[in-house]
């Protein structure tokens, strides 16, 4: 069954000629010579003023790249990139700075144009704030440094670390030092080693034992600066019985060429804690004509470490020329839970290959995957998925649900995925049918008067959906115009 | 899908004595001029790229890289006392009814094939002669899997050295089944290659069962096979391929598969023999209207490994294919499933389904599922599903609280697991003989 016009309608609201954070900010800027080479390496090392070790581990993971190849097996085709042609550093001149009123203007109306709220006042100056409304700590990275951190005290009393990565190497280097590199190695595959070589900034989160974060946590990403690659590093560690929920934006100017992102996400849980990874990845998807955009090769990954642990990602992907993203869930603690709800929506010439891992290694894991691909344009989307099972993973369970909707005759929505059952007690269910996900509850539904449709929709956005409503950027609604798209005319 | 470095420019002592095997048999391989040019590009193609690996995203559960340690050389013609211990498996396989054509070692055997009365419309003749004297039209179709960059397959192309060639011609209705049995026998361990086709011509209507047995005292072997299929527009073709090779058997087989406009073509393919080995089904839409069910059981265990994958390309519109994939595995059995459907661009109204599903019943075996959907058409009804469990302890309890014995009351229900698969064979006696050939797996299970 072909796509109902109110769907197509929907799409074509974020089709790529339609992206409203292209602008430009005219800002003077540092960058390292164009190029990579060891230099480079020292040369962001030595400005993000690392101790001895970071700039080896870096060196390290430089020498081991060089030796590495560009992986092709992703359904993804781009002209071969060239390394040398691109600023693997670039942050916005100015000096330290001592305060938020000290961040250049043109930077701070960018992030007022983009809807990211940076300062804490504009957040508190409403005369009546409804009861409950929740607050949301920003760390804004543009092109390869944080410009600003907002809410930080507060979140210091609750004893939570929230800083760019590399002022946590600084201040808080035997944290990095015991988690940077554990869930993705240095060596992990090619873009993670370019990505630990160069990378720049990002966030780096430390929740103490038992404390629950008390707001959200959020990074915005802005690539604004000319043929540069963005490198960012993100670190979030939940301690015992810790929560907290991590929020991603991302947004880069129209521009003909094509950027390079390699970003690396390392989560890890210890017992009983938990984190929420939302990301809404919105870079530049290129004209419509294929032309520029930006290539977005992501590595992220969530280490259940402890018992009783879950991660859950959240993503909602519509930009970017390529997408190259697996986040994936190491399901080490016995009974502990990894989840991963996406929606990649792909129009123009994009192409997405995308989807998650999850590894279940101890015992009574589980772990559920909700993945929606929407295809429009001449668009290629494909959801590529690992479910595998070790010997010693008695009792895990995967539940896996993945449709796909095309919307006209170019484009095309793929599912690859790799099911791997290694011991009896496993209980995987894949399945690519939307009359499935459970008759129970769709039965409820339907019997409270909704059109099986509407009850599909209901029980498969449900889970995503509250995560999303909390998200504090203007695109969210957008985000939630997305979800709203109806399951009509599914294919596996 | 973790990556690291690949050694593609690494060449395995494996592939390179399979090189050397070509170099020193092609002067004995049937056909000459074209043919043997055919075979040479297909070296060479295999040369480049060398035995599959985990790297090859098509090969990544059956890495002969590291499991085919070494090349066999290629399987003599049999001599009496081979030819005499293949008539006496020869017995216990032929299945009634049915017109035999045994291949021993990887030769046609005319003494044990039965080419008498053929029926009118089918012509029947060996490889070798038609790769010796046979039309163009033939032998390019034989060769029509040149066009497949599949390293196996290429190799399979270099080597082949015999098999059947059946022609059905147009409207003939073949009552009696066509039953091609290889039979490995050698008293050393040999290598074959072999290669048959079968032309279903417009509105005919054919049932073919394939065998693969080893005699008693067959050393271990290689085989090697391909079999090319056409099925004309509004032909029928009902196909069973049983793989009950010895247990330290290494086999690949390849399908290649065409159906043209308004044809039907149901087939099931059982793999309980055989150390290492992979069935892969090439099966192509050419015409309208047509009608694949593509049905599989893996039944394992030891130390084998059996891969089954199918590539069902719906490259024109309002074609249906339905499959049915089964595994059971026991002890350290490793099963492997592939599925992929494509649907081409144009290929509107097509309506595609697959369910796989697969029962561990033990704790050291691994089942391995890839249901793959690719899709380029918007006008479709397509889905995949894909399970993994173990025996469900309350159906077991069941049986047991009414005095079944543990061992038939995991029969009953492995064999109802299994039926699921061989239920959607249309033809009564085919599906009895699926059902023979689970049940033989069974029992030998004690």
């Amino acid at each position: 069954m072909p796509a109902v016009q109110e769907t197509v309608d929907r799409v074509r609201q974020i089709d790529v000629d339609q992206y409203r954070y292209g602008f430009e900010t005219d800002i003077e800027s540092d960058k390292a010579p164009k190029g990579l080479s060891e230099d480079t390496v020292r040369f962001i090392s030595a400005k993000k003023n690392e101790p001895a070790w970071m700039l080896e581990w870096r060196l390290e993971a430089y020498r081991r790249w060089l030796t590495m190849r560009e992986p092709e097996w992703a359904r993804v085709h781009y002209p071969k990139i060239d390394y040398q042609d691109y600023y693997y550093y670039s942050a916005p001149k100015r000096k330290e700075l001592a305060s938020l009123d000290e961040v250049d203007p043109e930077i701070l109306k960018t992030y007022e144009k983009l809807g990211i709220p940076l300062r804490e006042q504009e957040m508190l100056a409403g005369v009546v704030r409804p009861e409950g409304e929740r607050r949301i700590a920003v760390d804004a990275v543009f092109d390869s440094v944080s410009v600003a951190t907002t809410f930080q005290k507060e979140l210091k009393q609750a004893g939570v670390i929230f800083m760019p990565i590399s002022e946590a190497i600084r201040e808080h280097p035997d944290l990095v030092k015991k988690y940077l590199g554990t869930v993705v190695p240095t060596s992990d595959n090619y873009f993670a080693t370019l990505n630990s070589a160069v990378f720049s900034d990002g966030s780096f989160v430390y929740v103490p034992p038992g404390v629950r974060c008390p707001m959200e946590l959020s990074t915005y990403f802005r690539i604004n600066e000319r043929n540069t690659g963005q490198f960012e590093r993100t670190l979030i560690i939940a301690d015992k019985g810790a929560y907290v929920s991590y929020l991603e934006g991302c947004t880069a100017p129209q521009r003909d060429e094509n950027q390079l992102h390699a970003a690396v996400v390392e989560l890890v849980t210890h017992d009983d804690a938990e984190i929420k990874y939302s990301t809404v990845q919105n870079w530049y998807p290129g004209n419509s004509e294929g032309k520029g955009g930006i290539y977005n090769f992501v590595t992220k990954r969530g280490d259940c470490r402890g018992h009783n642990s879950k991660i859950s990602w959240t993503q909602v992907e519509t930009g970017s020329a390529i997408t190259w993203k697996y986040p994936s869930c190491i399901l080490r603690g016995d009974n502990s839970r990894g989840e991963f709800y996406s929606i990649a929506i792909s129009n123009g010439y994009q192409q997405v290959d995308s989807g998650t891992k999850m590894i279940h290694l101890g015992k009574n894991t589980t772990s559920r995957i909700i993945s929606k691909g929407i295809a429009a344009g001449v668009s290629q989307n494909t959801y590529r998925g690992l479910v595998t099972a070790h010997r010693k993973a008695t009792n895990a369970r995967n539940f896996t649900a993945c449709d796909s909707l095309l919307i006209g005759d170019k484009c095309g929505a793929h599912t690859v995925p790799y099911i791997e059952a290694k011991n009896s007690s496993a209980l995987f269910e894949h399945e690519a049918t939307t009359s499935k996900i459970s008759e129970d509850m769709l039965f409820y539904c339907v019997q409270r008067g909704l059109s099986p449709e509407e009850a599909v929709a209901l029980v498969v956005n449900g889970f995503v959906k509250d995560v999303l409503q909390q998200l504090p950027m203007e695109f969210a609604v957008e985000a939630q115009k997305l979800i709203s798209i109806s399951l009509e005319g599914s294919v596996g | 899908m973790n990556v690291a470095l690949a050694k593609t420019d690494m060449k395995t002592d494996t592939s390179r004595a399979l090189s050397e095997a070509f170099a020193n048999v092609r002067e004995r391989l049937p056909g000459t001029g074209s043919v043997a040019e055919v075979r040479q590009r297909a070296l060479e193609s295999f040369e480049q790229q060398g035995l599959p690996h985990r790297r090859v995203e098509d090969w990544k559960y059956t890495d002969l890289r590291t499991s085919m340690r070494e090349v066999l050389p290629l399987a003599a013609a049999p001599d009496e006392a081979a030819a005499s211990r293949a008539a006496s498996i020869l017995k216990s396989t032929a299945v009634k009814g049915a017109r035999q054509l045994v291949l021993v070692d990887g030769v046609y055997a005319p003494q044990l094939s039965n080419l008498g009365k053929l029926e009118k419309g089918l012509a029947i003749r060996t490889l070798r002669d038609a790769l010796e004297t046979g039309g163009e039209a033939v032998r390019d179709q034989l060769l029509s899997s040149k066009q497949s960059t599949d390293p196996m397959v290429s190799l399979n192309t270099a080597m082949m050295t015999d098999g059947v060639v059946i022609e059905v011609s147009e409207g003939a209705e073949l009552a009696q089944p066509i039953q091609i049995i290889h039979i490995a026998s050698g008293a050393v361990p040999a290598a074959m290659f072999t290669r048959s086709l079968l032309r279903v011509g417009n509105k005919a209507k054919v049932t073919l069962i394939e065998s693969f047995v080893a005699a008693d005292g067959a050393k271990s072997y290689q085989a090697h096979d391909a079999l090319v299929v056409s099925v004309g527009s509004h032909a029928r073709l009902d196909h069973v391929r049983l793989m009950e090779d010895a247990r330290d058997a290494f086999n690949v087989s390849t399908a290649f598969v065409t159906v043209g406009a308004h044809s039907h073509f149901n087939t099931f393919n059982l793999t309980a023999g055989g150390q290492l080995s992979r069935y892969q089904a090439f099966i192509k839409f050419a015409g309208e209207h047509a009608r694949v069910e593509t049905n599989g059981v893996n039944l394992l265990n030891g130390t084998q490994h059996g891969d089954t994958t199918l590539f069902l390309d719906h490259a024109v519109p309002n074609g249906a294919s339905r499959e049915v994939f089964r595994a059971v595995l026991d002890d350290r059995g490793h099963s492997v499933f592939q599925g992929r459907i494509i649907v081409r661009p144009d290929a509107q109204k097509t309506d595609a389904k697959m369910m796989t599903r697969a029962l561990l019943l033990s704790d050291e075996a691994e089942a391995d599922n890839k249901p793959e959907l690719e899709i380029f058409a918007d006008d479709v009804t397509c889905g995949h599903g894909a399970t993994t469990g173990a025996l469900d302890q309350s159906l077991l309890f069941y049986l047991r609280a009414r005095g079944l014995p543990e061992k038939e009351a995991q029969a009953l229900l492995i064999e109802a697991f299994v039926g699921e698969a061989i239920e959607s064979i249309v033809d009564d006696n085919l599906r009895d003989i699926a059902v023979g050939a689970a049940r033989r797996w069974l029992a030998a299970r004690g």
